[in-house]
Parts: structure tokens; sequence; C-alpha cells
């Protein structure tokens, strides 16, 4: 096996600032895994292989952050509940007059697509309303 | 009955408070030691008597030695456990083991902090705080922190459960009824729910109304066995049960934004007392935002899950409610010195030797208390209990 001379941090964020977003599976126990470790929360086993998520979840909890317009105006911080079972937090960009939601389905914005200083952070988009 | 031989076998047998509010020209351990020399002297011990300590700073990460040195004294238990708020509340168990043992004979639990006055700003050491405690994951978000993950927590609360902005602003409503009646409270002027609706919305669902307040503060305790309690001049408070728990830092790592580690920690100190929650007099809970009580009392057993809102409601937890909660006004209303756990006992140890005047709860023998660290992540639960109830 390759040596690796950098841990699961770095290399996550190494991925994302090229552009590619990934999680952890656990080879042990099958979990996804969420934020990066060395081990497996769930079981503990060190083996822990770098999946590409499918970047579709729902919005589990939502704040929209009230700052002055001069400051850059309002921005919300969300909690995302990823189809592979782990949460992370992100922000959702609002698309149309409804803003984002608890229960709204959600996908990841595609890096090129994400705002240009946006490299240390992950973006959702709605492409579905809960109903109300 | 839990057959624990640590229940009841400690007491606080001394409290003092100093700073409360604006302490400004002073330092922060200027104002614990003057609140340590209060609660020693309240305890009728000299501080030479000391030879155990327990404290933490949110800034300093080696803050027992600076206290230590400050006070003068020896000691032979040392605790400097960093949980947030709820570390003075976690601070007891150790304590007791400590003393049972016969490792020391008396522990100075204390902490003071001068947020408010202090030449660093809040805004400074939070920058400074995200070079030295990252949290890589969430900081890039620019959460405002703690209150945004107290927001969430809120947000997902009222999703699930229907809890109503009605119900956050009646916890903050009946922690200012209690402000009123205590002259030393920061906060005394009066405040209607609808006050809290209309104030400044600050991270949805939350304003400013249902955040702490930003003061300075310093507060102290001491520990002894029992027996040695009972000679002591003031009327000791025994520690029944005490746990702390925690399950995760961020709330990204919460598996559940309504249930908190106080689940965990109510039920063992629940447990090692031998009690319940319909057995409790007056609670005293950590309420740096207004979801915070509403959570804690559903974690805690006071109701299901999911109920919290419509059980603080109609003043039910205010001054003349059903279940007298934060009687001194709170974090909310009374005092926040950045961390505000050992208030919370300071508090309870005045209701039950019925030393709280306008504010007092008639013939409280037995109150809980219960802190809570960092963003919903450190949870601490004691039972603390007059004479009649070992």
């Amino acid at each position: 096996m390759e040596q690796e001379f950098s841990g699961p941090q770095a290399q996550y964020f190494d991925m994302l600032k090229s552009g590619v977003f990934k999680i952890q599976r656990c080879d042990a126990c099958a979990s996804h895994v969420f934020f990066p470790r060395t081990l497996c929360p769930h079981c503990g086993s060190e083996s822990l292989q770098w999946v590409e998520p499918s970047g579709r979840g729902e919005i589990y909890s939502i704040t929209t952050i009230r700052r002055d317009a001069q400051h850059g105006g309002d921005y919300n911080v969300a909690l995302i509940d990823l189809a592979e079972g782990v949460r992370l937090m992100a922000h959702v960009a609002a698309i149309g007059a409804a803003p984002p939601a608890i229960g709204d389905a959600v996908t990841l914005v595609p890096p090129e697509e994400m705002p240009e200083k946006a490299q240390d952070v992950l973006y959702f988009k709605v492409r579905g309303k809960v109903r109300r | 009955m839990s057959g624990n031989t640590l229940r009841g076998r400690c007491a606080i047998v001394g409290a003092g408070q100093y700073g409360l509010g604006q302490a400004a020209g002073y330092s922060e351990i200027e104002i614990l030691a003057k609140a340590a020399s209060l609660a020693v002297a309240d305890a009728g011990l000299r501080m030479q008597d000391i030879d155990g300590i327990a404290t933490a700073s949110v800034s300093a990460t080696m803050w027992p030695m600076p206290v230590i040195e400050y006070l003068g004294i020896r000691p032979t238990f040392i605790n400097g456990t960093m949980l947030g708020g709820s570390s003075f509340v976690a601070h007891l168990e150790a304590a007791m083991h400590a003393l049972d043992v016969g490792r020391c004979n008396a522990v100075l639990v204390c902490y003071g902090s001068t947020q408010r006055t202090a030449q660093i700003g809040r805004r400074q050491a939070t920058e400074y705080r995200k070079l030295l405690d990252p949290q890589p994951y969430e900081a890039p978000y620019q959460p405002l922190s703690p209150l945004s993950s107290y927001a969430l927590a809120a947000a997902r609360h009222m999703h699930q459960y229907g809890t109503t902005r009605e119900h956050l602003a009646e916890v903050a409503v009946a922690a200012r009824q209690w402000a009123m009646l205590n002259p030393e409270a920061q906060q005394r002027d009066p405040l209607t729910v609808d006050d809290v609706l209309n104030a400044r919305m600050v991270s949805d669902p939350l304003t400013v109304r249902d955040c702490c307040l930003v003061t300075d503060g310093a507060g102290a305790f001491v520990m002894t066995r029992a027996d040695r309690a009972r000679d002591l001049p003031r009327p000791p408070v025994y520690i029944l049960g005490n746990s702390t728990a925690v399950w995760n830092r961020q709330v990204s790592s919460m598996e559940d934004l309504t249930v908190t580690a106080a689940q965990q920690s109510g039920r063992l100190a629940f447990e090692m007392a031998g009690l319940t929650p319909g057995d409790m007099d007056v609670v005293e809970l950590y309420d740096a935002f207004t979801i915070n009580p509403i959570l804690f009392l559903e974690d805690l057993g006071f109701c299901k899950k999911g109920e919290g809102g419509p059980y603080v409601s109609g003043g039910a937890i205010a001054p003349g409610g059903s279940l007298p909660v934060n009687t001194n006004g709170g974090g909310l209303s009374c005092v926040h010195p950045g961390m505000y756990g050992i208030f919370l006992i300071i508090e309870a140890l005045r209701q039950l030797r019925g030393e709280c005047g306008e504010r007092q709860v008639e013939n409280a023998q037995l109150a809980l208390v219960h802190g809570n660290g960092g963003t919903l992540s450190s949870q601490s639960t004691a039972i603390l209990g007059t004479e009649i109830t070992l």
C-alpha cells in the first residue's frame, strides 16, 4: 500500500480545492463517515476509503444569519443529510422566491458552478421543495 | 435506589459571587479571587484550609496553575477539566471522589470572567479560538459561534414537534420575571412575549432576546465531606447525584438536534440520587439560549420529548408557575460571563438554604442543576438536597 504523507483532513481539503468532494466509507462496517477521520466512529476500524457521494441529500436544519448589507448581507448555514447517511454543514443557494427550508431535497452544486472563493466550503441547491 | 456510596457523602458549604455585570478595571483572576475569598469565608474556613481546587478558563489552558499561585494554596487535589459552561457542575463528581477517599478536605470550585469589559474583545477572542481550536468542517461556513448551533437545534425542534417562537419567548419572559425579583440580576425591566418576537433577529429563529447576556462575573463554592460540613456554620447542601455526558463537539456531529446528552447525564444523576424529576422543588438549567431549557426539560424527564414548548407556556416556569426554573433570572437575565455553570450551583445552594428573599421557592428541599457546554456538546446534571433529603 502506498504511503500516505498527509492525514485525512489534508487529503479532504486538497481534493475539495481541486473540485472533488469525497467522503469516507468504512471497509469493515460499510458505514459512510463524515467528517474525515483516521478511524471509523461506528466500529473503530482504520480501514476507510474515499468515495464520491451522490451529492443528493435533504436539509436537516437551516438558519439565516443576519448581516449588514455592507458586510455581505444575510447568509444561511445548513445541516445537510446526505443520501449516504452522513450529516454535514453547508450553504444552500437560494433559488427563486421560496427560501430553502427543512425537508427540502438538495443536490451538491458542482465545483465549477460554486462561487469563486468557495474552496473549502460546500454549496447545495434545492432540487425539490418539501410539501407544506 | 442506586446503592451509590457517594450519594450525600459530600456537601457544598459556602459560596460567593463577585463583579456580576461589569467589573471594569479588574482582571479575571482578581474577581475570581474575590469570589473565592467570599466563598471560603461563607464556609467558615480560611483560604489556607483549601487543599483541593477545580477551575477552568475560556482562554487559559493551564488555568489551575495561576489560580493556585494567586490564592497561595498547596492543594493535593487539582482538577482543570474544561467542558465549557458545564465545567463547574462537572467538577463535582471528581471532587466527591477525592474528598471521600481523604485525598483532600476542602475543595474550592471557582471561575471568573471579564468578557464584557476586558481589553481583548469577543471578536478578537473568537478569531484566536479559530486558530487555536480549529473546527475546519464548520468554521468556513461562518456560523455565529455558538449561537447558530442553537438556532439550528431550535429550527429542527420547531419543524419536528411544532414548537413555536412564542414557546421560546416564554422561556425568556419567565427568566425576566424571576430576574425582576433578584436584586443582583442584570436585566430587570419588564419583558413580554411580543418584545422577544419583535426583537432583532440574529440567527433564525433566535432573536437577540432569545440569547443570554454578555457580562462579567465570578463565582466560587466550597465542598467538604458531609461529616465535616455539619460542623461548619452554614446549613450544608448535600450532593445527591452528579453525572456528565459528552457525545460530540460540533453541532454537525449531533445525531439528533432535538436530543442532547442530558438524557444520559440526567438518568445517571437521578439514579445516583434515587430520585425522579417529580421530586424536584427547584430547577436551574443552563439557558444560554431559549431553546436550552426546552431541550433539557425534555431530556431530563420533566416532560416528554417534543412537549417542552407547551410545557413552559402560560408562565409554567415563571414565578408562581408549576415548576420554578432559573430562579435567579438565568443566563438570559441575571448573569452570563462566558461560562455560566457555577452560578447554577450557587443559586441552587441559596434556594436550598432559603436565603433568596422575594424569589425564594417555598420549602425548597431538592434542586436539580443542569450545566451545558460548547454547542449542546457537554451536559452535566447534579441533584442537590438539604439535610432532610439524605
